[in-house]
C-alpha cells in the first residue's frame, strides 16, 4: 500500500492528482473504434460467445443437409447447394437475436452507465457493438460456407458474387439488429429480449425458401412465405451465389436495410438517452 | 456555509418517480464546491436515485438540478465534462483488464492512444494495481475493485466526484484507504459527493451531511449540527469508591443541568452534557473539577459526543440500522468515543468489516 499512501500523503504534489488540462471530447468515430475494439476484447476474453456463433451455423448445416437431403433435395450434395445459401441466413439471423440479449446485459451493466456519464454521442457504445457483431457475423458465414463447400456446395457465381453475397446478409443483419437494440432498450430484461427474437425468427426463418420450394406449399402458406422478407433475402443470396447478375431481390433488401436502420436507430439512441 | 462560494450542486424540488412510488420527493440540495458532502440515509432512501439524476444519468421528474451552474437536463454534456461517476451502480467491464478498462476510458476522455496508456499506467500504479493490471476486473476482490473504480473516475480529474457507497463491504484497511483517496482529491480542489450507509463515514468524512430517509431531506448540516440538535452528548464517569455515587450524582446535575444517570456497573455514571450551554468538553471540564472539589474521586472519565444513528434515531423514530435491510451489514453502532474531555479527535474505529478478502500483494 505504499503507493496509495504516498498518493494520500503527497496530496498535490502527486503526479496522478496534478490538475491538468482535460483533453478535447473525442470525436464520434474516435469513440466509436474504441467501443468497437471493447466489444472485440470482450469476444477474444470469453470466447465461449464464440461457441454460439460457431456450434449454430455447423448444426444447423449437417442437420438440415443431412435430414432433408435425401427426402426433399434427392442427394444431400445436390441439396447443400440449395440449402446453404438459406442456412447463411438463417445463422446469421437466430445470431441477431442473441446478440440483441447480449446488449440488453451489457446495457443493464453498471460499465454502460459510466460510458453514459462521459460527454461523447450516445450512439457511439451501440455502434461499437454493432461493430463486434459485424466481425461474429463474419465468422459465422465463414464456417457456413466453409462447410457447405466440404458437403458439395458449388456456387456458380464467382468468389466476388459469393463474397457480395456474405456482405449482403450481413449488411441486413446489421440493420435488423437496431431492432433488437431498440427493444433490449426498451425490455430491459436479456431474457425477454431473447424469448422476443426467437419468437420472431423461428417462424421467420421455417416458414420460408431455406428449407424447401414454395411452390410445394398449400396456397395459403405460400402466401405467406411469399411476402416474408426472409424469402426475399434468401431468394437474392441465391441469385448473387448462383452467378445472376443482380436484380431486383437485391434492391428490395437493400432498402429495407436503409428503413430498419432509419428507424430503429435513431429510435434506439432515443431511449438511451430518456432513461 | 452557503457564503460566497459557488456551489457545485443546486437542486430545487428534485423529484424522481418510479411508477407510483415518490423515490425521490422533492429534495433541495445546495454543495458547497470544494468540500465532501454526505447522502446519508438507509437502502432504499432515495439516495442513489438522487445522485443518478445529478449525474445526468435519471431525467427528473420534476424539479431541477444544477451542476457548476450548468442544468442536468438541458446541458447535460456540460455537466458531464465536469463530473465522475463511479460507485455501485456505473462501475467498469468485468470482462475487460483493468488496464483495457483505464485505456477505453482514456479514449473515451480524449486522450489519444498513447496518451490514455500512460494515464492509464500512471492510476494503476498510484492505486497499486500494477501488478493485477491484466487481469480481468471479475477476478478482483472488493476493495481492488473499489480502488479501480474510483481510479476510472480520476482519468480526467473531476470538479465533481459522485461516490456512490464507496466503502460498503470493504474491510477496515480498505476502507481506509478509500477515505484518504476522498481526503487527498478533496484537498486538490474536488468536491466530492458520497452516499453512505455508515454513520462513522458520514461522521469522519463529510464536511456536510444530508439525512435522507423515504425520498425526502429529512436534515442537513455538519456532523456536529445534527449532533448538537438532538443534545451535547453524554459525559461518563467512573468513580474510585462506588459508595460515593449519591454526591456525585448530586454535583453532576448541577453542574450540567441535565440528567444523570446510573451506569448498571458499580460507581459508573452517565451524565447528559446540555446542547445550549458551554462547549460539551467545557462544561464537562468544570463538572470534573466540581466533582475534585466535593472530594470525589474519578478513576476514568469520558466525553462522547451522541453518535449519527442516535441523530438518526431522533430524526426518524427509528434506528437507522432498522430501517436498513440488511441490518447484518451495518457496522455496530459506534459508542461515546473514550476520549479524554477536551479531546474531540475521532479514534479509528473504522466500522466491523463483512468482506476481508483483499488480496493485493
Amino acid at each position: 500500500m505504499t503507493t496509495l499512501n504516498t498518493l494520500a500523503g503527497t496530496r498535490s504534489s502527486s503526479a496522478v492528482l496534478a490538475a491538468r488540462a482535460r483533453p478535447p471530447r473525442p470525436g464520434t468515430v474516435t469513440a466509436c473504434l474504441a467501443f468497437g475494439r471493447r466489444t472485440m476484447l470482450k469476444i477474444r476474453r470469453t470466447p465461449v460467445q464464440l461457441f454460439d456463433i460457431a456450434v449454430h451455423p455447423v448444426v444447423f448445416t449437417l442437420m438440415f443437409t443431412y435430414l432433408f437431403g435425401g427426402a426433399v433435395g434427392g442427394s444431400t450434395g445436390r441439396y447443400a447447394g440449395y440449402v446453404v445459401p438459406g442456412i447463411l441466413v438463417m445463422t446469421l439471423l437466430v445470431t441477431t437475436g442473441t446478440t440483441g440479449a447480449a446488449l440488453s446485459l451489457d446495457i443493464a451493466s453498471g460499465a454502460f452507465d459510466r460510458y453514459r456519464t462521459l460527454s461523447i454521442r450516445p450512439v457511439a457504445p451501440l455502434i461499437g457493438a454493432l461493430i463486434g457483431d459485424v466481425v461474429r457475423y463474419a465468422l459465422a458465414s465463414t464456417v457456413v460456407v466453409g462447410l457447405g463447400f466440404a458437403l458439395g456446395f458449388r456456387p456458380h457465381g464467382n468468389v466476388l458474387a459469393v463474397v457480395g453475397a456474405v456482405v449482403l446478409v450481413v449488411a441486413f443483419s446489421v440493420s435488423l439488429s437496431w431492432v433488437w437494440t431498440a427493444l433490449a432498450l426498451l425490455m430491459r430484461s436479456p431474457g425477454s429480449v431473447l424469448g422476443v427474437t426467437q419468437a420472431v425468427l423461428y417462424p421467420l426463418s421455417l416458414f420460408s425458401n431455406i428449407f424447401i420450394e414454395p411452390a410445394t406449399l398449400p396456397g395459403w402458406l405460400r402466401a405467406f412465405v411469399d411476402v416474408n422478407p426472409v424469402t426475399h433475402l434468401v431468394t437474392a443470396v441465391r441469385e448473387l451465389m448462383g452467378g445472376a447478375t443482380p436484380g431486383r431481390q437485391i434492391g428490395w433488401i437493400l432498402i429495407a436495410c436503409v428503413v430498419l436502420t432509419a428507424v430503429f436507430a435513431p429510435l434506439s439512441v432515443r431511449l438511451l438517452r430518456n432513461d | 456555509m452557503t457564503g460566497s462560494s459557488v456551489l457545485a450542486v443546486e437542486a430545487a424540488g428534485l423529484t424522481k418517480r418510479f411508477g407510483t412510488t415518490r423515490a425521490v420527493d422533492g429534495i433541495d440540495l445546495g454543495v458547497p464546491a470544494g468540500s465532501v458532502y454526505g447522502f446519508l440515509g438507509p437502502n432504499g432512501a432515495g439516495k442513489t436515485t438522487t445522485i443518478r439524476m445529478l449525474a445526468t444519468l435519471l431525467r427528473p421528474d420534476a424539479g431541477t438540478a444544477c451542476v457548476f451552474g450548468h442544468d442536468v437536463v438541458r446541458d447535460a454534456d456540460a455537466v458531464r465534462d465536469r463530473i465522475s461517476v463511479t460507485g455501485q451502480y456505473a462501475s467498469l467491464d468485468e470482462g475487460l483488464t483493468a488496464r483495457e478498462n483505464l485505456v477505453l476510458l482514456g479514449r473515451l476522455h480524449g486522450h489519444s492512444r498513447a496518451g490514455a496508456g500512460s494515464r492509464a499506467a500512471e492510476l494503476l500504479d498510484a492505486f497499486s494495481l500494477t501488478e493485477a493490471a491484466d487481469r480481468q476486473v471479475k477476478t478482483y476482490s472488493g476493495g481492488m475493485r473499489r480502488r479501480l473504480d474510483i481510479a476510472g473516475g480520476l482519468i480526467v480529474l473531476p470538479d465533481l466526484l459522485f461516490l456512490d457507497e464507496p466503502t460498503t463491504g470493504l474491510d477496515p484497511r480498505s476502507r481506509n484507504e478509500v477515505w484518504s483517496i476522498v481526503r487527498a482529491l478533496v484537498a486538490d480542489g474536488a468536491t466530492v459527493l458520497l452516499t453512505t450507509q455508515y454513520l462513522d463515514e458520514a461522521d469522519q468524512l463529510a464536511d456536510r451531511i444530508a439525512v435522507i430517509d423515504r425520498g425526502t431531506l429529512i436534515a442537513e448540516g455538519s456532523s456536529d449540527q445534527l449532533k448538537a440538535s438532538v443534545g451535547g452528548g453524554a459525559l461518563h464517569v467512573r468513580l474510585a469508591d462506588p459508595h460515593d455515587w449519591a454526591t456525585a450524582e448530586r454535583v453532576l446535575t448541577r453542574a450540567l443541568r441535565g440528567s444523570v444517570t446510573r451506569d448498571p456497573d458499580l460507581g459508573a455514571l452517565t451524565a447528559q452534557v446540555p446542547s445550549d450551554g458551554p462547549i460539551g468538553a467545557e462544561a464537562a471540564r468544570h463538572a470534573l473539577a466540581e466533582l475534585s472539589r466535593t472530594g470525589v474521586a474519578v478513576t476514568e472519565f469520558s466525553l462522547g459526543q451522541p453518535s449519527l444513528d442516535e441523530v438518526f434515531l431522533a430524526l426518524t423514530g427509528r434506528p437507522a440500522s432498522a430501517a436498513d435491510a440488511p441490518a447484518a451489514d451495518a457496522p455496530a453502532a459506534d459508542g461515546p468515543k473514550s476520549d479524554g474531555p477536551g479531546s474531540d479527535t475521532p479514534a479509528a474505529d473504522a466500522p466491523a468489516a463483512d468482506a476481508p478478502k483483499e488480496t493485493t500483494a
